[in-house]
């Protein structure tokens, strides 16, 4: 190999690269929209669910338990139903995701020590959301019969009683619980992929289309030079990007990174090497610009984005799906990525994922540099 | 640079073939180049020229069949080939998005020339180019004629002993054909073998050898003077008169010649060797009571040589291609 020639090949394309506004742009804006969408955009989190109460009973008991629901920040009062059909109304038109209907016997059901019942009805449309806002349902009216049950064995004189079990929780590594502090995270897997794909699909394929390969090709260049020189541009504003997203990630939406930056950077350009060579190798194959981009982004992004446990988590996928994801080099890379950021482990546990991308890099190196002829057949 | 001097041939292939599926593009090709000749390879489109360049710059692997390229083999020793050779394409293939001197210095890295030469054979380029003045436009904004020269100064910048040339003339002003016919004698001068592609036959009278290809096929091989005498079949007269388009009609109608056309403000009749017209033109034409000013047989052109082989062949294969 010779340095002159991946000088005057890597230099090339820095020019173009900054002569094309486009891709220029492209660069830039993908790692920011992509952060700004999804970390203001998508959350997980479900609290301040529209809530519609019917109180039949109107009560001091009665209100205090709707209190109960209120206080709670997962759920915010919409309306007060004057009539059950208003209460239906509002759940149809989405107005609200949870209707609460207190019969009008429910305090007198109480005192006489009978079972005293409510009712919950939910917008089941969104599954997710449903299931969790019911778990909050459950819980308050739970903590609320706790509450009464208690009350009453102290005026019966039994003493002071508390309950025999009480959960002491302490939430590991997202103590909040919040949805950015593992996209963001995920989401640089994404943008990694997603910009490996689009930077890289137009290089080799393009300088067939316009017939520029022909002349490369006539000089003595040697595959090595013109592969690695070519992936050395794009490799740096991977490396921006990058940079770029870990800088928003801490300062817009202050997301910790709790482990070694050093290694978060370093086994990311091992994914980045590998996603920009498996670019480069639909490049050479397909000759075709406008192929290369759609395949490209359907063998990286989509699986980058669906199958590793960036949002959807693997363990909930069926079997077979969950074994596809074993050669999605994503998910190792969304594991290191969440291992470091929200947990702060090194390679003493991830250690098997980062081998799994070397060996992803290297493959793709070796197999863009191999695949590459200088020969127009 | 590597280079086997002791060959007495730039260019020697045997039988080359090349086949696209059941289209065969070259069909059994042999010929041979000598060190520092400009020779020609004429034929119309889609006649192989272009597919036989490439086979021999090694860029395309050839289906059968022999070759060498300053003494290299063409199958084995590709890339010794390429360090040897200047290759302009058909096709504008210098990167549009770069300035002018931006494409000479990635070809000058690209052919690792040494520091001490690099920067004046940049200057030498762009001054036999013509482009010293515009060394820092985008080359995307250059006319047709200055992408041609450029395109040559890349290609020429590693002063290669073997240039080949596929159609590098196509589509540019005549002023700037002349100029660049110009640049390959001036480089033909310096012991530089010129490998050409043409179908202006103009160009082809200044090569110094000729090789006419038809459907992959060499037709005719020789010196422009040879291929006007010896491969000739028919003799052309050349007819002046100031009825030129009724003596057309009247030749014509008269079926006896195997071609009439005009050339110019004249008319040429091809008609079978050794038959003397001299009297019987002005006898078809005194029918129709059209005085011929000048009647006389002439040497052909390259034109009217490629034509009636061409013409010859096809009919051969049926006539009907």
């Amino acid at each position: 190999m010779k340095l002159v020639r991946l000088k005057a090949i890597a230099w090339k394309e820095f020019i173009q690269i900054g002569r094309d506004p486009r891709s220029l742009l492209l660069a830039i804006s993908i790692p920011v929209f992509l952060l700004l969408l999804f970390g203001y955009a998508l959350t997980l989190d479900v609290d301040r669910i529209p809530t519609v109460i019917y109180d039949l009973d109107r009560t001091p008991r009665s209100r205090d338990l709707a209190d109960h629901f209120l206080r709670s920040k997962y759920f915010q009062l919409q309306s007060i139903a004057p009539n059950y059909s208003h209460l239906q109304e509002m759940l149809d038109r989405g107005q609200a995701l949870m209707g609460l209907v207190i019969p009008s016997n429910f305090s007198r059901d109480l005192e006489l020590n009978r079972d005293a019942t409510i009712q919950v009805l939910m917008d089941g449309t969104d599954a997710n959301t449903a299931t969790i806002a019911l778990g909050y349902a459950s819980a308050i009216t739970l903590l609320y019969s706790q509450e009464l049950l208690l009350q009453k064995m102290n005026r019966l004189g039994a003493g002071k009683i508390s309950p025999p079990i009480e959960p002491r929780i302490r939430i590991w590594f997202n103590p909040d619980l919040e949805s950015k502090n593992f996209i963001v995270p995920g989401l640089i897997a994404v943008i990694m992929a997603i910009l490996a794909a689009i930077l890289t699909s137009g290089t080799i394929s393009g300088e067939w289309e316009r017939g520029t390969m022909e002349q490369l090709i006539s000089t003595p260049i040697r595959n090595e030079e013109l592969i690695l020189g070519k992936l050395i541009p794009y490799f740096a504003i991977g490396m921006l990007d990058l940079s770029l997203s870990v800088a928003m990630g801490k300062f817009l939406f202050g997301v910790p990174l709790r482990g070694n930056g050093l290694l978060l950077f370093s086994l990311a350009s091992l994914f980045l090497l590998g996603a920009i060579c498996q670019g480069v190798v639909v490049s050479i194959v397909t000759k075709n610009q406008l192929l290369s981009s759609q395949i490209s982004i359907i063998l990286s992004y989509l699986p980058t984005f669906m199958l590793s446990g960036f949002i959807y988590p693997i363990a909930n996928m069926p079997k077979l799906i969950q074994f596809i994801t074993y050669v999605v080099p994503g998910r190792y890379f969304v594991a290191i990525l969440k291992g470091i950021y929200s947990k702060g482990i090194g390679l003493e546990i991830l250690w098997i994922e980062a081998l799994l991308l070397a060996i992803y890099a290297s493959a793709m190196t070796f197999w863009a540099y191999h695949r590459f002829k200088k020969r127009i057949d | 640079m590597e280079e086997r001097t002791n060959q007495g041939w730039a260019v020697e292939i045997e039988q080359l073939v090349k086949k696209f599926g059941s289209f065969t593009a070259v069909d059994h090709i042999s010929l041979k180049v000598k060190r520092g000749e400009i020779f020609g390879f004429l034929g119309p489109n889609g006649a192989g020229k272009s597919t036989t360049i490439r086979m021999l710059c090694g860029i395309l692997t050839p289906t059968s069949g022999n070759g060498k390229v300053g003494g290299f083999d063409i199958y084995r020793e590709s890339e010794k080939i390429k360090q040897n050779i200047g290759y302009m394409s058909q096709k504008f293939s210098l990167y549009e998005d770069l300035r002018v001197e931006e494409n000479l210095d990635f070809y000058s890295g690209i052919y690792r020339l040494s520091k001490e030469i690099k920067g004046s054979r940049k200057e030498w380029a762009l001054q036999m180019a013509g482009l010293k003045d515009r060394r820092s436009s985008l080359t995307s904004t250059l006319a047709g004629g200055w992408k041609q020269r450029l395109a040559l100064g890349c290609a020429i910048l590693h002063e290669p002993s073997i240039l080949f040339l596929d159609e590098p003339t196509s589509g540019v002003d005549p002023l700037s054909r002349r100029r660049f016919w110009d640049l390959i004698y001036e480089m033909a001068g310096k012991g530089v073998t010129v490998f050409v592609t043409t179908h202006y036959m103009d160009e082809a009278e200044y090569c110094d050898r000729l090789a006419l290809i038809n459907q992959g096929r060499i037709v005719a091989l020789g010196t422009p003077a040879e291929l006007k005498t010896r491969y000739m079949p028919e003799a052309v007269w050349e007819l002046e008169t100031d009825h030129l388009i009724d003596s057309l009609q009247a030749l014509k109608e008269s079926q006896r010649f195997s071609e009439v056309a005009v050339f110019g403000n004249a008319l040429h009749v091809v008609a079978k060797k050794g038959e003397d017209l001299s009297s019987f033109i002005p006898s078809i034409l005194a029918g129709e009571g059209i005085p011929p000013k000048r009647l006389e047989q002439i040497e052909p052109s390259l034109e009217d040589v490629f034509v009636s082989l061409i013409e010859a062949e096809d009919q051969e294969n049926g006539g009907n291609k």
